[in-house]
C-alpha cells in the first residue's frame, strides 16, 4: 500500500490539489431561480481574505510603477514643457467663462426640474461629493474587465460606488480594501448598469461582451436607433445617478439567443482600456453641494453684468412700444383690430391756400378774395387764375 | 506511465536557479501581467504567468513542483479578478503537471520544441478555463477563439525572449 502512493505519488497530489479547487468553486457558484449557475457577487469569508492577499502584494509594486511614471511626467510637464503653457491658460480662462455663462443659463432649467421633481415626490440625486483617485493595475486577464485603485475604505470608498471620469461613467466599485479598491468596468460581461438611449428613450441594460465591448442588451427590435445616437445613464440602478454620460450607439445587432431581440454596441465615453484618474462618487444629495453653489453664484454673477444690460435693452423695448401706435389692440376683439380697419384714421389735410398768390405760387396766380380774413375757408371753387391787370404807360 | 510514478529516475539535468529568481520571477510576472495591459489596452495578448510556470515545469522536471507552482498562479490570477477562484487554478495546475512530465521526455533544450510546447499548452490552458467555466460550473460565459489563439502566440514570442535570459541565470556547477 506504501509503494502505491510513492509510486503514484506525481498523480495523487495533481488529482488533490485538483479536487480542492472544485470543491472550492462550488462553494462559490450558486444556482438561481432562472434555472442558470452564477457566482455569489458577495465573495465568502475565505475567498475575500485570498483577494486581500494578492491584492496586498501586487498593488503596492503597481503603485510604486505608477508613482514612478507619475513623477516622471510631473517633471516633463512642469519644468520642460512649458511652451504652449500661457496660450493653454488663457484658453482654459475663455472656456471656464464660456462654461459659467452656460452653467448659468442651464440653472434655471435645473431649479425648475426639481421643483417639478418636488412636485411629483421624486428626487434626484445629484453628485455631492468626490473622490479623485489613480488606476493603477488591472486583473491581467482579458475575461475580467476590472482594475484597482489607489484608494480604499481609508479614504473613504465603500462596496458599489460609482465611478466615473469627466467623460462618462467607468464603472462600480466592486470590492474593498484598506488602502485598494478593485472596480468592475462597464464593459465586463458580469457588469450591469440602468441605460437609456438620448433620443427613442428606450431602456436597456449595459454590460460587456466577450471582447470587451459595452452593449445593451435586452431591447426589442426598434428601427429607430440609429449609430450615433447618446446612451446616457438611467438612474434605476441605484449606483449611477442619472443622466450621466455612457457613450454612442455604434451599431444594433441581433441577439443571437432571442429572436425579436437586438444588441445595442455602444461606444463608450471614457477610454477604458487606458484610465488614468477617476472619479469615485461617494455621496449624492438631492440638492447640489457647497461647491456646485458656489460655482452657481460666480456664474451668476459673472452672468449678472451681461443679463443687467439685455434687461435695459429690453425695458427701452417696452417703453418705446407702449409710446408708438400699435397695430393690435389687446383690450379689442379680433374683428376691431385697428390693423383691419380700412378707413384712414389720420387724412391727409389740404395745405392753405395762399393770400396773395403770385408768379411763383405752384399752379399760377390766383383772384385775390375779397374776403381777407386769413381764417376763412374757401366756400367756392377758386376760379382759374387770370392774368394780371396791367397799367396803361403814360 | 513512467510519467505519473515518483520514484522515476531522472538522468536528465535538473537545473538549480538562486532563490531570488525562483522568488522574484513570478511575482515579476504576475505584476507586470496585471499592470501592462493598462497600457496595451485590449492588445495585452499574452500570459506572462503561464510562460513562467512552462518554462520552470519544464526544466525542473518535477510534476509535484510544476503542479504546485502552475496552481499557485493560476490562485493568484484568479484572486486579482472579479471571477470565482480557482478557474485559473486548475488550468494552469494541469499546465504545470504536463510541463514538468513532459520534460522528463523530451529534449527541452531544443528552443523549438520548448516554444511548440508553451503554444500548445497556452490553449490548453484556454480550453480547460472554458471548460471549467461551462463544463463544470455551467455559467454562460462568452468567449472568442481567435483571442485565445491570439493570446497563445503572444506567450510564445515572449518565451523566445524570455527562455534564454532566465537559461543565462541558472547555477552551473
Amino acid at each position: 500500500m506504501e509503494s502505491f502512493f510513492i509510486r503514484y505519488r506525481n498523480l495523487l497530489v495533481l488529482l488533490v490539489i485538483l479536487l480542492a479547487q472544485i470543491i472550492g468553486l462550488a462553494v462559490q457558484v450558486r444556482h438561481t431561480g432562472a434555472g442558470r449557475n452564477t457566482l455569489d457577487p458577495g465573495d465568502g469569508p475565505g475567498v475575500r481574505l485570498i483577494r486581500l492577499w494578492a491584492d496586498a502584494v501586487v498593488t503596492p509594486p503597481e503603485q510604486a510603477i505608477h508613482s514612478t511614471k507619475l513623477g516622471a511626467e510631473y517633471v516633463w510637464q512642469n519644468y520642460i514643457d512649458l511652451r504652449h503653457t500661457q496660450s493653454e491658460n488663457q484658453e482654459l480662462k475663455r472656456t471656464i467663462d464660456r462654461l459659467r455663462l452656460e452653467q448659468a443659463e442651464l440653472l434655471e432649467d435645473a431649479l425648475q426640474g426639481q421643483r417639478l421633481q418636488a412636485l411629483a415626490s421624486f428626487q434626484q440625486k445629484y453628485i455631492y461629493k468626490t473622490v479623485a483617485a489613480q488606476a493603477v493595475g488591472s486583473s491581467g486577464s482579458d475575461q475580467s474587465r476590472v482594475f484597482y485603485l489607489d484608494k480604499g475604505s481609508a479614504e473613504g470608498l465603500q462596496r458599489d460606488m460609482a465611478v466615473i471620469t469627466a467623460d462618462g461613467i467607468v464603472g462600480k466599485v466592486r470590492d474593498v480594501f484598506p488602502h485598494s479598491a478593485q472596480v468592475l468596468a462597464i464593459n465586463d460581461q458580469t457588469s450591469g448598469a440602468g441605460v437609456i438611449l438620448a433620443t427613442t428613450r428606450l431602456r436597456g441594460i449595459l454590460r460587456g461582451n466577450a471582447i470587451g465591448q459595452p452593449q445593451i442588451v435586452g431591447i426589442l427590435a426598434d428601427q429607430r436607433i440609429q449609430p450615433g445616437e447618446k446612451v446616457l445613464t438611467a438612474g434605476g440602478d441605484l449606483i449611477f445617478p442619472r443622466g450621466l454620460p455612457v457613450g454612442v450607439v455604434d451599431k444594433v445587432v441581433s441577439d443571437p439567443n432571442r429572436d425579436g431581440f437586438i444588441d445595442v454596441i455602444v461606444k463608450p465615453a471614457a477610454h477604458l482600456d487606458q484610465l488614468d484618474e477617476v472619479l469615485v462618487i461617494t455621496s449624492t444629495e438631492p440638492r447640489f453641494s457647497d461647491e456646485q453653489q458656489q460655482d452657481l453664484a460666480t456664474s451668476e454673477a459673472v452672468k449678472g453684468a451681461e443679463a443687467a444690460a439685455i434687461a435695459e435693452q429690453k425695458k427701452a423695448s417696452a417703453i418705446m412700444a407702449e409710446r408708438l401706435p400699435g397695430l393690435i389692440d389687446p383690450n379689442l376683439p379680433p374683428e376691431q383690430q385697428p390693423l383691419l380697419e380700412t378707413t384712414n384714421p389720420n387724412p391727409v389735410v389740404r395745405p392753405p391756400q395762399p393770400l396773395h398768390p403770385d408768379r411763383f405760387t405752384p399752379g399760377g396766380a390766383v383772384q385775390p378774395k375779397t374776403d381777407e380774413t386769413p381764417s376763412a375757408e374757401p366756400e367756392t371753387k377758386p376760379a382759374p387764375p387770370a392774368a394780371p391787370k396791367r397799367n396803361p404807360q403814360p | 506511465m513512467n510519467t505519473f510514478s515518483g520514484n522515476l529516475r531522472r538522468d536528465l539535468e535538473v537545473r538549480r536557479y538562486p532563490i531570488l529568481v525562483y522568488a522574484m520571477t513570478p511575482l515579476t510576472a504576475l505584476v507586470l501581467q496585471a499592470w501592462l495591459p493598462r497600457f496595451l489596452g485590449g492588445f495585452a495578448w499574452f500570459d506572462l504567468p503561464l510562460v513562467v510556470v512552462v518554462y520552470f515545469a519544464l526544466v525542473q522536471r518535477i510534476p509535484i513542483q510544476g503542479t504546485l507552482m502552475g496552481a499557485g498562479m493560476g490562485l493568484f490570477e484568479d484572486a486579482l479578478t472579479s471571477h470565482a477562484i480557482g478557474v485559473n487554478g486548475i488550468a494552469k495546475t494541469v499546465v504545470g503537471f504536463l510541463a514538468s512530465s513532459l520534460g522528463t521526455r523530451i529534449d527541452v533544450e531544443n528552443p523549438a520544441i520548448r516554444l511548440g510546447l508553451t503554444f500548445l499548452l497556452s490553449l490548453l490552458s484556454s480550453a480547460t478555463y472554458v471548460f471549467v467555466y461551462r463544463g463544470l460550473l455551467g455559467i454562460n460565459q462568452q468567449w472568442t477563439w481567435f483571442v485565445e489563439l491570439f493570446k497563445a502566440v503572444g506567450s510564445t514570442l515572449i518565451a523566445a525572449a524570455l527562455f534564454p535570459a532566465l537559461d543565462r541565470l541558472q547555477i552551473r556547477e
